[in-house]
């Protein structure tokens, strides 16, 4: 196992470069440039200031120097500088990583133990009224844009009822410590993770549910039943166990994605994430902030993808770890 | 006692008691709204809206402006032109100290106008008339000009000239300065805390220069970046200031009925935000002015007013907004007539070629205006196609030159000498560069009158110079104005004396109080 895992971990770097050079080529394809966005939203420029400001950017380096300035940077951790906030690229990701684990693992969380429950339940009373509600509720989850569901719920339960809070992390300025800081997050926490999370759920719900009856016709539940065992046993000793395989894959695809996945959320309730961090970079170009983003979240896709094979081999014996 | 003398104490009493009821209260938080989070706090450094929303608290300029425009003490408490109008001396207000306790002396404003020069754009060309600047002493600053220019009273306000502390960043790298992110002002404000994408807060400076100011304890600036979740932070009672374009437009009206919410236009006299279309006059069918002139004639700017502006703000007559100085409405005028524009585009042998208009990617009302000009203009036939960018990319297009049309606004200054002829001469027109004249409009005479206009005194001859000026303009029509844009800013009622100059919500809030 442990020369699996060192393999995957030189394919893994080979592929990290990979995206550090494409994604710094591709940003730069986009049209505009940092000095004018920035000379723009001065409401003044001009040569000079143009000209100081791809010099702070190193813009008026040629651009086979610039990435090689940038990958050197990589390879001893250092994201660069953001000139546009005053600030390392590194730092302004920490700073913005809990709120973004916190939002994103929560939302995961619910949409996976949901989504797995529901689809079992589905799959279980496969045709009767509680799996067509299931479905329905699915499908409109599915299909609801997050921004509208997002709009929807603050209408509800911040304007009408005035149960929750309509943006932010915490009460500002309310110097909150202990339990009573926890909850105040909590509360905060509570909108935008359901908004994320029912969307994800949704899918989960109906892979799982698909999968099961997939499983459930397969040889070996009838060898079950006719050993005997209760049905309770059999959809979750072998049924629910070998149709996970396909949610498997689907949630270690959403997992890579968790840090920069939550833009719309994180921007209608102004959750202070890395998705929006991503979103304000890319309108502003700030490219040294942006290419930070992208590795990071690469970084997350490639250690997410080593768990997804990790967590294949516990969920199903049959597969061996194969180089 | 008779009765005059019974009313007169009672009225007396009644005055008082009036007066005393406006007297501010000392004490209290405000929570307002900040949108786009400010890419950092060092006016000297930086100077985008946001930036200069928030910094205009900490830091201050020499003088404020009145609604009026009329230039008042702020760093500077008095002021001397010479009889030939070329050198201005400023009497510093003594017992000023920074943040740090450092005392303010003229030392700092002549480090400030240094390195203004090297790091913001607008200062370096408000400053090009100035030949030297000298301190005789530690409370006073002279400054020789090469000739008069009239706007010069004009550019001391606290965005176009913030003074930056000297002992903190003399001798180092501006660019990385610590201070950047932790700022040093003389503002009756102190920042305390910017957690990054939540909110920046800001604490009451205890020494503050003038006594008893000010009121507030401290200010918290909320970064909430859906315009919708706005709103609702101010229905819910979340934030107690929308300073004005902090909303989409649609949404003022009904947040203006809320109860105890009061709502002023009042503040942005200084900035005077223009709306227009540029209109690239090098190629095309807009290269014919008869073309451009269809265009003006085409487009119905009050149904633009009032549909998608609310109502609110005032229709253009040219260059000059009229809240400005030499401000002129006898000019020819371009009312809704869509039957002239389709004459004058045949008069000027228009076939149908293709015009691509660049809408402006600030938010729904923008890109609903985008809409309606296009409408306005396929009504009189012509073929428009939508471009559809970010800001990035937008100002990209625009400076570049690749472009037919395009949205945009402005902000003026106060005086055409500072805010609307770099829109207009031909030596702003430098390609790679938004914001000056990106048109190619070039007529020898407007290029004279700008530059006669600057230095002429006295006051008479420079209005005689913009008057004739906006003439000349609005009947070649370099562009399409459009709006004279108003951003009211909607707030709770208990908030008083928040906008109390020209400058607005810009200028701080070492006036504003709550009346609890």
């Amino acid at each position: 196992m442990l020369s699996f895992v060192a393999q995957r971990v030189v394919k893994g770097v080979i592929v990290l470069l990979a995206i550090v050079v494409l994604n710094f080529f591709l940003i730069r394809l986009a049209p505009g440039d940092p000095a004018v966005v920035m000379a723009g939203e001065a409401g003044a420029s001009d040569q000079v200031f143009v000209q100081q400001l791809r010099e702070k950017f190193g813009l008026d380096k040629p651009l086979p120097e610039q990435l090689f300035i940038y990958v050197k940077g990589i390879a001893t951790l250092d994201l660069g500088f953001s000139f546009r906030q005053q600030a390392p690229v590194s730092k302004l990701i920490l700073e913005r990583l809990p709120a973004t684990l916190l939002l994103t693992l929560t939302a995961f969380a619910i949409s996976l133990a949901l989504g797995v429950l529901f689809g079992t339940f589905a799959a279980r009373f496969a045709g009767t009224f509680l799996d067509t509600a299931i479905t329905i509720f699915a499908l409109i989850f599915y299909a609801m844009p997050i921004f509208w569901v997002a709009l929807m719920g603050i209408l509800l339960f911040s304007v009408t009822v005035d149960w929750l809070p309509s943006f932010g992390y915490e009460t500002v300025g309310a110097n909150l410590t202990g339990l009573a800081h926890v909850v105040d997050v909590a509360k905060h926490l509570i909108m935008p993770a359901m908004t994320l999370g029912l969307f994800f759920m949704a899918t989960y719900t109906r892979m799982t549910r698909a999968s099961m009856l997939e499983v459930k016709r397969l040889d070996f539940v009838k060898t079950a039943r006719a050993k005997g065992l209760s049905d309770g046993v059999i959809q979750r000793r072998h049924v629910l166990r070998n149709a996970l395989l396909p949610v498997v894959t689907l949630a270690g695809v959403h997992a890579g994605t968790l840090i920069g996945g939550a833009v719309i959320t994180e921007t209608v309730f102004a959750w202070p994430g890395i998705g929006r961090l991503m979103y304000d970079a890319l309108l502003q170009r700030d490219y040294n902030l942006l290419l930070g983003v992208f590795v990071t979240c690469s970084v997350m896709v490639l250690i997410f993808n080593l768990i997804t094979d990790l967590v294949y081999r516990l969920v199903d014996p049959r597969i061996e770890f194969a180089a | 006692m008779s009765k005059r003398v019974l009313l007169g104490l009672l009225l007396a009493c009644g005055l008082t008691a009036s007066a005393l009821a406006q007297e501010p209260k000392t004490g209290g938080v405000i929570n307002a709204v900040i949108q786009p989070e400010p890419p950092g706090l060092m006016l000297a450094m930086v100077q985008n809206g946001p930036v200069q929303m928030v910094s205009g608290n900490i830091f201050e300029g020499l003088l404020r402006y009145s609604p009026k425009l009329e230039p008042q003490p702020e760093l500077a408490e008095s002021w001397t032109v010479s009889d030939d109008a070329k050198t201005y001396t400023f009497k510093l207000k003594k017992g000023v100290t920074w943040h740090d306790g450092k005392p303010f002396t003229a030392a700092d404003v002549l480090f400030s106008i240094e390195m203004l020069k090297q790091t913001h754009a607008r200062a370096r060309a408000n400053l090009v008339q100035v030949d030297k600047v000298e301190a005789p002493d530690d409370y006073t600053v002279v400054f020789t000009l090469k000739q008069p220019f009239g706007p010069f009273l004009g550019i001391f306000e606290v965005g176009s000239m913030p003074m930056v502390p000297k002992h903190l960043y003399e001798g180092t790298d501006w660019k990385t300065n610590p201070y950047n992110n932790a700022p040093v002002g003389t503002g009756p404000f102190m920042f305390k805390e910017w957690q990054k994408g939540s909110f920046i807060r800001m604490v009451k400076n205890p020494n503050y220069h003038e006594k008893g100011k000010p009121y507030l304890d401290e200010v918290y600036w909320q970064v909430i970046p859906d315009a919708a979740a706005r709103s609702v932070a101010y229905e819910t009672g979340k934030v107690d200031v929308l300073p004005g374009g902090s909303v989409e437009n649609f949404d003022v009206p009904r947040l203006s009925k809320l109860k105890d919410t009061c709502v002023t236009g009042a503040g942005w006299e200084f900035f005077s935000p223009l709306a227009w279309l540029w209109l690239n006059n090098r190629q095309g069918p807009l290269a014919d002015k008869r073309v451009r002139q269809a265009i003006m004639y085409a487009i119905d700017r009050d149904f633009a007013k009032d549909v998608i502006w609310n109502g609110l703000g005032k229709v253009a007559t040219g260059p000059s907004a009229s809240t400005i100085k030499y401000y002129s409405d006898d000019v020819p005028k371009y009312p809704y007539d869509p039957a002239k524009a389709k004459a004058l585009l045949k008069e000027a042998g228009y076939k149908g070629e293709k015009i691509r208009i660049l809408p402006l990617a600030y938010g729904e009302t923008w890109q609903r205006w985008g809409e309606a000009v296009k409408q306005n203009l396929i009504d009189v036939g012509m073929n428009i196609e939508t471009i559809s960018t970010d800001v990035a990319g937008g100002n990209q297009k625009i400076g570049d030159w690749d472009y037919d049309i395009a949205f945009t606004y402005l902000y003026q200054y106060g005086d055409p000498a500072l805010g609307v002829g770099r829109n207009y001469v031909s030596s702003a027109i430098a390609k790679g560069q938004v914001f000056n004249n990106v048109e190619g409009y070039s007529n020898p005479e407007i290029d004279k009158l700008f530059a006669d206009g600057a230095v002429a005194t006295p006051d008479s001859k420079r209005r005689e110079i913009y008057e004739k000026a906006q003439k000349i303009l609005v009947e070649d029509v370099p562009v399409a104005w459009m709006l004279e844009l108003q951003f009211p800013t909607i707030m709770r009622c208990k908030v008083k004396n928040l906008i109390t100059t020209g400058i607005g919500v810009n200028d701080g809030f070492k006036d504003a109080w709550l009346d609890k």
